[in-house]
């Protein structure tokens, strides 16, 4: 082996001279997380990648998502064992990354000038410097909805709370299930407490910031206790589907796409997990924001999911960075579109959509063309995320716990991040 | 090379020396621990102490701040710890109890002349086989509120099932069962190997002084088979107050918190990125850990000196 | 007491007996035992729509073959190297496991000392603390161990020791000490007494350890998850962690991919089967 390299050298050398570009051989690692959307456009990038570029090959590696995946993150990046390129978390569980020590700053990049504005403060370290490159498309958090089931019922699209509380009876009086809801998968549960903070922000503009400084609580605002009243109306007025507490993400988009519930509380990525499961039922659904109350402001609460990051101290960190500038292009926004097709605006410019959108990324699209009409989920405003929302938002849902007690419950778990982060006023 | 020169040599040296003298090459020499130690003292002992300093400290894996006895000030504050304690208490008990009094019985019936022997002692030990992801799926699957083959078996025969695992007052006690279902072979097989050593001639003594069967079972059997008991209920007891995976696999401590155990908070807390937090947590489940089962152990041991 | 037989005497008068338990046993047994694995068995034959509803109706098509295939070609056969890599490690660290925690549950047992104490306690203490990950990865880096096979089988003989030298103690008391004693006055050094007359009688505790440790490292996930990262360094169980969420919507591949893995430690526990129960009754012989 040792005695081939030399020669394997001598070759790429030559090789170089020939094409009389710069050109470095060199096998890259990029860890994405293991859900089916992801690995697929990750591979898709990769090999557009190498086939330009035939001296590098890329590899990708698979993580577990969720919790067990920031865990694993964290854990190879303080080892120094992170691969040359990662995908993950933009926001809250960026910051936790302590990224001015462990990450490549990327203002430098070519691709960085067509990033758009409204993106990069979330992949900003304290520095000032930005770390990330967007890794897909924005997305809103709302509800799918089944449009058979409103046309069969003569229902219109809500605006209002009390439209959409309306609309649930009328769908539960006609024998169908009004929401679906699938504890079965925890996360999903937090859906109706986060998107609901496009309402929140109407109301209260600085919440996120004095929320980060220790000084606004969910239990004493109410327009933030919102959320966790909004999940216990559901459940105490029986819109859940039977086995709400055992049911699966995937049973959820079964159930909006298939007409087996009329609502799912969930973030738009999953219109690509229904293209791909439910591609015959994909027309059947459509999306809207989480109305607020009367009176308030109609718009969507938006979520910058995930970005691409390159971590110190790489072997190849030139390399990684020409990848991730690749990752960054209007090229690479038309891999995704062949890939997975399309689940939303670009974070890029010159990133077009085709004309052919599905229908819930088409009713999506209009809040992102009007003035004032979204705003970031907190997670992307503040750098405090309580862990425990999930089992808290699970727990309202299941009629385990108030409304009340949940928010201020909430409002404890989070002085442990906000320590943990050292943040000023904890 | 004569035979007899060797021997008395041997018995030369032997008086030569006064007993207890410690110069004495015992045919057990200690250097039989020193292959395990080294493997154990470099990977679990040394990181085990190196993470007692980080116990005192606020620990983000980049940076370590100390902060003294803060995280087990704010430990025995988490909201669900008086719940999880007792959670893991249960679920000790609970799958400890039965996995010994049923592997037990299952271990008498499997040594004793019943028809299928081989193949039903194949079958207890079977699950033992399965990964515990694996049986957390199918477990998972037939334990659906409405779907799950359980239920539905229920209530073709008229009941209605409940959420074995969406149920917050049921939903501990669910995995405990799959996990005595899952663990009664090996302790099975533990106690096999007990009352296979018991002499046959106690047994018959016995039964010559016309004892019953229930008689033998409780004079004969259960004294003459308490190392396998001692081994048995250690390790279950051990092992259900330390491991969570089934627990973590079939509900993550859910619904809400409601079958949470220490050791998953820990996780959590280790998921969350509070890495200080964590590891002061480790040293108090090892101290409740160790609070159970040290005086048993003492007991047990006290026990069989006396015997 | 060596000639008595191993098996008790036969009694007589009660002949429906061990029928009638036996066929209840053998009916309990099947709900209880049984009819889990048909469920698993029953989803990895199914197409994808028939399995999501998890439920033990006939498939409307076996398509086993083809699920099989799914499941090995997936991700570029990882599988396949998965296997290889699992098998490795757990032949490698339960061979270890077998001579060091003989050695240590020999001694320990045999000589009275006051290091006893001690070394029981460390052994008790790796029972009941949970590993510390991040300082264990830093010792493995220092040793130059980190994401390496044989670093992986070390750490599995580190946490597996306890239990072992636990299990090895408690069955060298029933071997009595004469027959060293009798060894060493044949000239028998110390290396020798263990290797030649302990070692092959503790051949039922051996077999039910390297049964109950190959099955649980080659199960284990979690310790591969942190000290064994990388494509090519892939474990059994962990394509199964890693396929769950690919395979969420299709359960039928995921209870494939489960009945596949499971295959290895079936293979080991039926060849050693037949020796646990005559490694037991020989035990019954000479204990």
């Amino acid at each position: 082996m040792t005695r081939m390299i030399p020669s394997a050298a001598l070759a790429a050398a030559l090789s170089t001279l020939a094409s009389g570009a710069f050109a470095q051989e060199a096998s890259l690692v990029y860890l994405v997380d293991n859900s089916p959307d992801t690995v697929a456009v990750a591979e898709a990038l990769a090999a557009a990648y190498m086939e330009q570029h035939p001296e590098v090959s890329i590899e990708v590696e698979q993580r577990p998502g969720g919790a067990e995946g920031d865990n694993i993150i964290k854990t190879r990046l303080a080892t120094g064992e992170m691969a040359d390129v990662f995908l993950y978390n933009a926001g809250s569980l960026f910051q936790a990354l302590n990224p001015t020590q462990t990450l490549e700053p990327l203002d430098d990049l070519p691709a960085m000038t067509g990033v758009l504005d409204g993106f990069k403060p979330v992949v900003t370290g304290s520095d000032g410097k930005v770390y990330g490159v967007p890794a897909q498309a924005a997305m809103g958090g709302g509800i799918l909805y089944n449009i058979p089931i409103y046309e069969e019922l003569g229902l219109s699209v809500p605006t209002t709370w009390e439209e959409f509380a309306a609309n649930n009876e009328k769908i539960k009086a006609a024998g169908r299930v009004p929401v679906a809801q699938t504890y079965g998968e925890t996360w999903t549960s937090q859906l109706f407490m986060l998107a609901d903070y496009f309402n929140v922000q109407a109301e209260v503009p600085d919440f996120a910031e004095r929320y980060t400084a220790n000084q606004a609580k969910y239990a004493d605002t109410p327009a933030a206790m919102r959320g966790f009243e909004h999940l216990q109306e559901g459940f105490d007025k029986g819109w859940w589907n039977e086995d709400f507490g055992a049911a699966t993400y995937d049973d959820g988009l079964r159930m909006v796409a298939e007409g087996e519930a009329a609502h799912y509380p969930m973030l738009t990525f999953s219109i690509g997990a229904i293209q791909q499961t439910y591609p015959e039922s994909l027309e059947n659904v459509g999306f809207f924001a989480q109305p607020g109350p009367e009176g308030a402001p109609n718009g969507l609460t938006v979520w910058y999911l995930s970005a691409i990051y390159v971590p110190k101290g790489g072997e190849h960190t030139d390399i990684a960075k020409d990848f991730v500038n690749f990752a960054g292009s209007p090229e690479a926004c038309q891999v995704i579109l062949d890939t997975i097709g399309a689940t939303g605006p670009f974070l890029i410019e010159g990133c077009e959509l085709p004309a052919d959108v599905p229908r819930a990324v088409a009713d999506m699209l209009p809040y992102f063309e009007g003035e004032g009409r979204t705003a970031p989920a907190l997670e992307f405003l503040s750098p405090i995320k309580g862990p425990a929302l999930e089992q808290i938002t699970v727990e309202v849902g299941s009629g385990i716990r108030s409304a009340a007690e949940a928010a201020a419950l909430y409002d404890q778990d989070v002085v442990k991040q906000a320590q943990q982060l050292g943040l000023e006023g904890w | 090379m004569a035979a007899g020169v060797g021997l008395s040599s041997a018995d030369v040296r032997l008086q030569g020396r006064a007993p207890g003298r410690t110069r004495r090459r015992s045919p057990y020499p200690t250097w039989f621990f020193l292959p395990a130690a080294v493997i154990y003292g470099a990977l679990f002992l040394l990181p085990t102490v190196a993470s007692l300093w980080f116990s005192l400290t606020r620990w983000t894996l980049f940076e370590a701040e100390f902060i003294g006895f803060e995280n087990f000030r704010q430990f025995f504050r988490e909201p669900f710890l008086v719940q999880g304690v007792v959670n893991t208490l249960i679920y000790g008990a609970l799958t400890s109890g039965l996995k010994t009094v049923l592997g037990l019985l299952l271990a008498v019936l499997l040594t004793g002349n019943i028809l299928f022997r081989g193949t039903l002692r194949t079958l207890v030990f079977f699950p033992v086989l399965v990964s515990t992801i694996g049986v957390g799926f199918a477990f998972e699957a037939m334990m659906h509120p409405t779907k799950g083959v359980i239920n539905v078996a229920l209530e073709a025969v008229g009941i209605d099932g409940p959420g074995w695992i969406t149920n917050p007052s049921l939903a501990l006690v669910s995995v405990a069962l799959v996990d005595v279902w899952k663990g009664v072979g090996l302790a099975t097989v533990i106690f096999m190997a007990g009352i296979v050593s018991i002499p046959a001639d106690y047994y018959e003594a016995a039964r010559i002084d016309g004892a019953t069967r229930w008689q033998l079972f409780w004079r004969v059997t259960v004294p003459l088979v308490r190392p396998a008991t001692v081994t048995v209920v250690t390790l279950s007891l051990i092992g259900g107050l330390r491991y969570f995976e089934l627990i973590w696999a079939m509900t993550g401590g859910g619904p809400g918190f409601s079958s949470d155990v220490i050791a998953s908070v820990i996780y959590k807390q280790y998921q969350a990125g509070f890495y200080g937090l964590a590891t002061a947590g480790n040293v108090i489940l090892f101290g409740i850990i160790a609070l159970v089962v040290l005086p048993l152990t003492w007991w047990f041991n006290r026990r069989e000196v006396d015997l | 007491m060596t000639a008595m037989s191993a098996r008790r005497p036969r009694r007589r008068p009660t002949k429906w007996r061990p029928i009638v338990t036996g066929a209840l046993a053998m009916a309990v047994a099947f709900v209880v035992f049984v009819v889990p694995f048909l469920f698993i068995a029953l989803q990895a034959v199914k197409n994808r729509r028939d399995a999501s509803r998890l439920n033990f109706a006939w498939p409307s098509e076996w398509q086993a073959w083809q699920n099989f295939r799914d499941v090995i070609s997936e991700r570029n056969y990882m599988l396949l190297l998965a296997y290889f890599n699992s098998t490795v490690i757990t032949v490698g660290a339960v061979a270890l496991l077998i001579v060091l925690a003989a050695m240590v549950g020999y001694v320990l047992q045999r000589r009275r000392s006051r290091l006893n104490g001690i070394v029981m306690a460390l052994v008790l203490a790796g029972l009941m603390i949970p590993p510390a990950v991040v300082p264990t990865i830093w010792v493995l880096q220092g040793l130059g161990l980190f994401k390496t096979i044989h670093g992986m089988i070390l750490i599995q003989v580190a946490y597996g020791l306890s239990f072992s030298v636990l299990l090895y103690r408690a069955f060298i008391a029933t071997i009595p000490k004469e027959l060293d004693e009798a060894a060493i006055i044949d000239g028998a050094k110390p290396l020798q007494v263990f290797f030649r007359v302990i070692l092959p009688l503790l051949r039922p505790v051996t077999v039910t350890l390297i049964v109950v440790q190959s099955i649980a490292i080659f199960n284990d996930f979690t310790n591969p998850l942190y000290y064994l990262p990388g494509r090519e360094n892939v474990t059994v169980q962990l394509t199964l962690y890693n396929f769950q969420s690919q395979f969420s919507s299709q359960m039928n591949l995921l209870f494939m991919n489960v009945l596949l893995v499971t295959i290895p430690p079936l293979i080991v526990f039926i060849f050693f089967n037949r020796q646990i129960v005559a490694g037991m009754t020989a035990g019954a012989v000479k204990g």
